[in-house]
């Protein structure tokens, strides 16, 4: 009714664990979407399966017309349980090197996104604290950074690749470079943020001890960033693997899953696209859970954490 | 929040005057030194170049103590040094073979121009407009020098360029592509992104505006929400050409998805955001839940749903570019894109990339005017 | 508008004068709060009758009910036990017919909303039309003396000046009950000195019936016909002090000798219901 002290009092229904009653929503949310995807596959499959029973002049009962909707070699909606089936099969059942496995195809994505990632935030980072540091160069440089959010960078992609492909350089190396070039500027704007977020009273204070530019940052500024620092880690690593991802179509890589995403609309497998996706998103959910998990690990141990 | 650093920190003086001098040394030293490594060209030789070699290497030597004018001479001295670099590329004995002689002067007047923009970005300033004045000057100065470079290094080092073009052909490539590009602005910006842009965007407000009514719908709706944004939403143009067709409609519709998430989420902030007083104080009104709606949370919330449209405006350029990667009709800077690079003419590509960048400041630019006109109450606005 | 009455405000007066309902009729009237750390009896066997017209101070240290009182009051909470009745109806019916206005400790001025347009929030809510919003507008800007300040903004103005335009607000669709919960406490002593001389006056002219919670005694002496001093854990009504000061008073009566003995009052009241060595 109103802002009274028990607002927040979940109601504590009888049996329920605790962990299961505060994801309740979200789990019921996720069931509705689940079955809402069903549905969405036997209404948008229906047409075809219909044509192809009709075609093949066989009878056909509404039960079978179902089942065939959610069994079709390409389905314009494929069922949850397809994709899940196709991701199971091309993962496990295929040696590690082989151009048929899915997870061959997903690591040699995550090398470059996890190679892209480190390079990118390494150089965010020190940009980032030159930037605070010299002021020539947060009067010149920042506002292009701050630019640079403003622009499709993912455009240049197709000429990393081409040039570097051109002077021979293939493979793992343009991806990363396009990575680390796209995860770079949100962690050097993050970092600025953060750099400079401690308070005036705190850089006051400082200036009363006599601290030099060195102590300053060891002691105030950088603990200062570190919300900041994996605030912006988390954003870089997604659009890390965006980057290794465009990276592959250019040229029409022949490894990787924005490779996979190109044969599979290119020979019209539907269910592999799908895979191929799940997996990219199980990538990227991975990562950012690693980054947050390892987030919430240092602010522990400042003694920051909430 | 006016700068971000506390201005103690930067090139430190001596070091400023010392490196000033040094420039204008190298300037001179240039004389010497051979310009070309094929042919025998010498700058004594043009007597205009001469004059102004030796005018630049005045200016620096005069720009070196800190003084009110340094800014402004060095700024002539990098002027002079850009010019004579310049017109030496253009014969042909220079470019593409370019020797000593040539590149030191390129460093000293690249020494001078990190010097100058120094002493400009330590000059005080007498009140706000000047300041703006001033703050502007330095990115534009520090952008146009890097082309400058880029030109310099490209037509000097003789990169082909099939590689990677100069700046001034790519420049003549775009003057003379403008109805090419028109088209592709159109197919791409106009239909795919504009479209894309208001259905997500319209339907994540939507959304957002129902699951802020059912509490439930909410805490199910906004952690899904925040996971599908750290998704490569991208990757679904694929299937969207596949439902859609292989015309702007599939990329509007990525475009759409990637709008929606954004300003799903940041609505939904905006939304909780009025404080226990302000709903008691409605309540106390016997407001119905409609007028709460729209005259406390909505209006309350409008920061939050601008944020998300900035943020919306480069993912949707983004989308629709990418989304052409994976195949579209003849028009489209992403479908050109991808077919310059394949040809290798690489100056189409940048031209088409220099179309999207300023098609991607001007949408985010647009939507900050009206973020500017719409919410000019909110404390941001008042540093 | 019912001419000012200087009414004593306990039953028996209130059935005498002409089958005018009390304003505020509240028996046995207990909140308890669950919060994790556990049970809040946040007031416990209320009894309090309020007569129209009077000026009531709700004092007493944090936590003794008094915000709550007065939330119960507004229908902002619910007891959970006892009955309220509010002009002879429940704090519901009072509430949906906008029989009062809540002025809160912060002015809550909606920042995306000139001054005049958030006094006329209230009206747009109730559906006034627009002649008559800007009529009233006016109107109630004068009373509190903010006109010429209808196009600023809340930031623009200062803490006293947002309180006033809120003021205004609460005022501006005529409620007969006003319920003020600490609405100076963030303003230096000099405004707020200003800002009670100014409520005082406006009391005056209007007419309405106040209740104003209030943690300083002067001005609780100051501005009231009655005063409850509270206490809290549970929240229980200590004392009910009146006042009988001329309703033309300045702010020289806080000198006086009889203003001491009731400050007096209120302060033995204080200290019996609450003690600091808890």
């Amino acid at each position: 009714m109103t802002s009274s002290a028990d607002a927040l009092a979940l109601p504590q229904a009888v049996g329920w664990p605790t962990w299961l009653i505060k994801r309740a929503p979200v789990l019921v949310v996720v069931s509705i979407l689940i079955v809402l995807w069903y549905l969405a596959a036997i209404l948008m499959n229906a047409p075809m399966v219909r044509d192809a029973f009709e075609r093949a002049e066989t009878q056909y009962a509404v039960s079978d017309l179902i089942a065939g909707t959610l069994d079709s070699e390409r389905p314009i909606v494929p069922a949850p349980h397809q994709v899940m089936a196709q991701l199971i099969d091309s993962v496990f059942n295929y040696p590690l090197d082989s151009p048929r496995s899915l997870a061959y195809h997903a690591w040699v994505t995550l090398s470059a996104t996890v190679a892209g990632f480190a390079l990118g935030a390494i150089f965010g980072i020190l940009l980032a604290v030159l930037i605070v540091h010299v002021r020539t160069l947060e009067k010149s440089l920042l506002p292009w950074v701050i630019c640079s959010q403003m622009v499709p960078i993912l455009a240049i992609a197709p000429i990393v690749i081409v040039v570097l492909g051109a002077i021979g350089i293939r493979g793992l190396l343009p991806k990363s470079i396009i990575s680390a070039y796209l995860c770079f500027f949100p962690v050097t704007i993050g970092m600025v943020k953060g750099l400079t977020s401690p308070d005036p009273i705190q850089l006051d204070l400082m200036r009363t001890w006599s601290a030099n530019a060195l102590q300053i940052f060891w002691k105030l500024r950088w603990p200062s960033s570190v919300p900041f620092l994996f605030a912006s880690l988390k954003v870089a690593v997604t659009i890390s693997l965006v980057g290794a991802i465009v990276g592959e179509l250019p040229t029409g890589a022949q490894a990787g899953i924005g490779a996979r995403l190109l044969t599979g609309s290119y020979y019209g497998q539907t269910v592999q696209i799908w895979a191929a996706l799940v997996a990219a998103s199980i990538i990227a959910a991975s990562l950012v859970a690693l980054i947050d998990v390892a987030g919430k690990w240092t602010e522990r141990q400042m003694g920051t954490a909430t | 929040m006016d700068r971000a650093t506390d201005g103690d920190g930067d090139v430190t003086a001596r070091a400023q005057v010392i490196g000033f001098w040094l420039a204008a040394l190298g300037l001179l030293a240039a004389l010497a030194l051979p310009l070309s490594t094929e042919a025998d060209a010498a700058l004594t030789a043009n007597s205009r170049l001469l004059a102004a070699v030796f005018a630049g290497a005045c200016m620096f030597a005069a720009a070196a103590p800190a003084s009110v004018l340094s800014a402004a001479l060095g700024f002539i001295g990098v002027l002079l040094g850009c010019a004579v670099t310049l017109i030496l590329l253009d014969d042909d004995a220079v470019a593409g073979s370019a020797g000593w002689g040539f590149w030191v002067l390129t460093l000293a007047t690249w020494l001078g121009a990190i010097l100058t923009l120094a002493r400009l970005a330590a000059l005080p300033t007498a009140d706000n407009a000047t300041r703006w004045l001033r703050d502007l000057a330095i990115p534009i100065a520090f952008g146009a020098f890097l082309v400058y470079l880029w030109e310099v290094a490209v037509r000097g080092f003789g990169v082909s360029p099939v590689l990677m073009p100069a700046p001034s052909a790519t420049a003549k490539r775009l003057v003379e592509s403008l109805p090419t590009l028109g088209e592709d602005f159109i197919q791409t910006f106009v239909r795919s992104v504009l479209s894309g842009y208001v259905i997500g965007c319209s339907a994540g407000l939507f959304v957002a505006v129902i699951a802020h009514r059912f509490d439930f719908l909410k805490r199910g709706l906004l952690p899904l929400g925040n996971f599908v944004s750290a998704l490569p939403i991208v990757g679904i143009a694929p299937i969207m050409v596949m439902w859609f067709g292989f015309d702007w409609q599939s990329k509007a519709a990525v475009v759409a998805v990637m709008c929606f998430f954004p300003m799903l989420v940041n609505t939904l902030a905006g939304l909780a955001v009025a404080g226990p007083i302000e709903r008691d104080l409605m309540r106390s009104y016997g407001a119905r839940p409609g007028q709460t709606l729209f005259k406390l949370h909505l209006p309350a919330a409008l920061p939050f749903i601008f944020n998300a449209l900035k943020i919306n405006s480069t993912l949707a350029l983004i989308g629709a570019i990418v989304a052409e990667f994976f195949g579209t009709p003849l028009q489209g800077i992403g479908f050109r894109i991808s077919i310059e690079v394949a040809r290798m003419s690489l100056d189409m590509v940048w031209a088409e990339i220099a179309l999207a960048a300023v098609a991607g400041m001007a949408f985010y630019g647009i939507v900050a005017l009206a973020e500017r006109a719409a919410t000019s109450w909110h404390p941001s606005y008042r540093t | 508008m019912r001419p000012p009455e200087h009414a004593r405000g306990d039953a028996e007066t209130a059935a005498g004068s002409a089958q005018r309902a009390l304003t505020v009729d509240a028996r046995g009237v207990s909140l308890t709060f669950h919060t994790r750390d556990g049970e809040v009896q946040a007031l416990s066997n209320v009894d309090l009758q309020i007569g129209e017209g009077e000026f009531v101070s709700f004092i007493g240290p944090s936590g003794c009910g008094k915000t709550t009182l007065l939330r119960v009051i507004a229908d902002l909470e619910r007891p959970t036990a006892g009955t309220i009745l509010v002009n002879g109806i429940t704090p519901e019916d009072a509430r949906l017919q906008r029989h009062y206005g809540y002025i809160f400790q912060a002015p809550a001025l909606y920042p995306w909303r000139t001054v005049e347009r958030n006094v006329a929030l209230p009206l747009e809510i109730m559906g006034f039309g627009t002649e008559e919003r800007r009529k009233r507008v006016e109107r109630y800007l004068k009373l509190v003396n903010l006109s010429g300040f209808e196009r600023k903004f809340p930031w623009q103005l200062s803490g006293g000046m947002q309180q006033r335009a809120s003021i205004a607000r609460a005022l501006s669709f005529d409620p007969e009950l006003l319920l003020m919960d600490e609405p100076f406490g963030a303003l230096d002593e000099i405004v707020r000195d200003h800002l009670n001389e100014q409520l005082l006056r406006l009391w005056d002219q209007t007419g309405k019936t106040v209740l104003f919670v209030t943690h300083s005694i002067p001005e609780a002496v100051f501005l009231s016909t009655k005063i409850v001093v509270m206490s809290p854990r549970p929240g229980r009504i200590i004392d009910i002090v009146s006042c009988d000061f001329p309703r033309e008073r300045t702010l020289e009566i806080r000198e006086t000798a009889e203003f001491m003995k009731v400050a007096q009052r209120v302060r033995s009241g204080l200290r019996s219901g609450h003690s600091y060595d808890e």
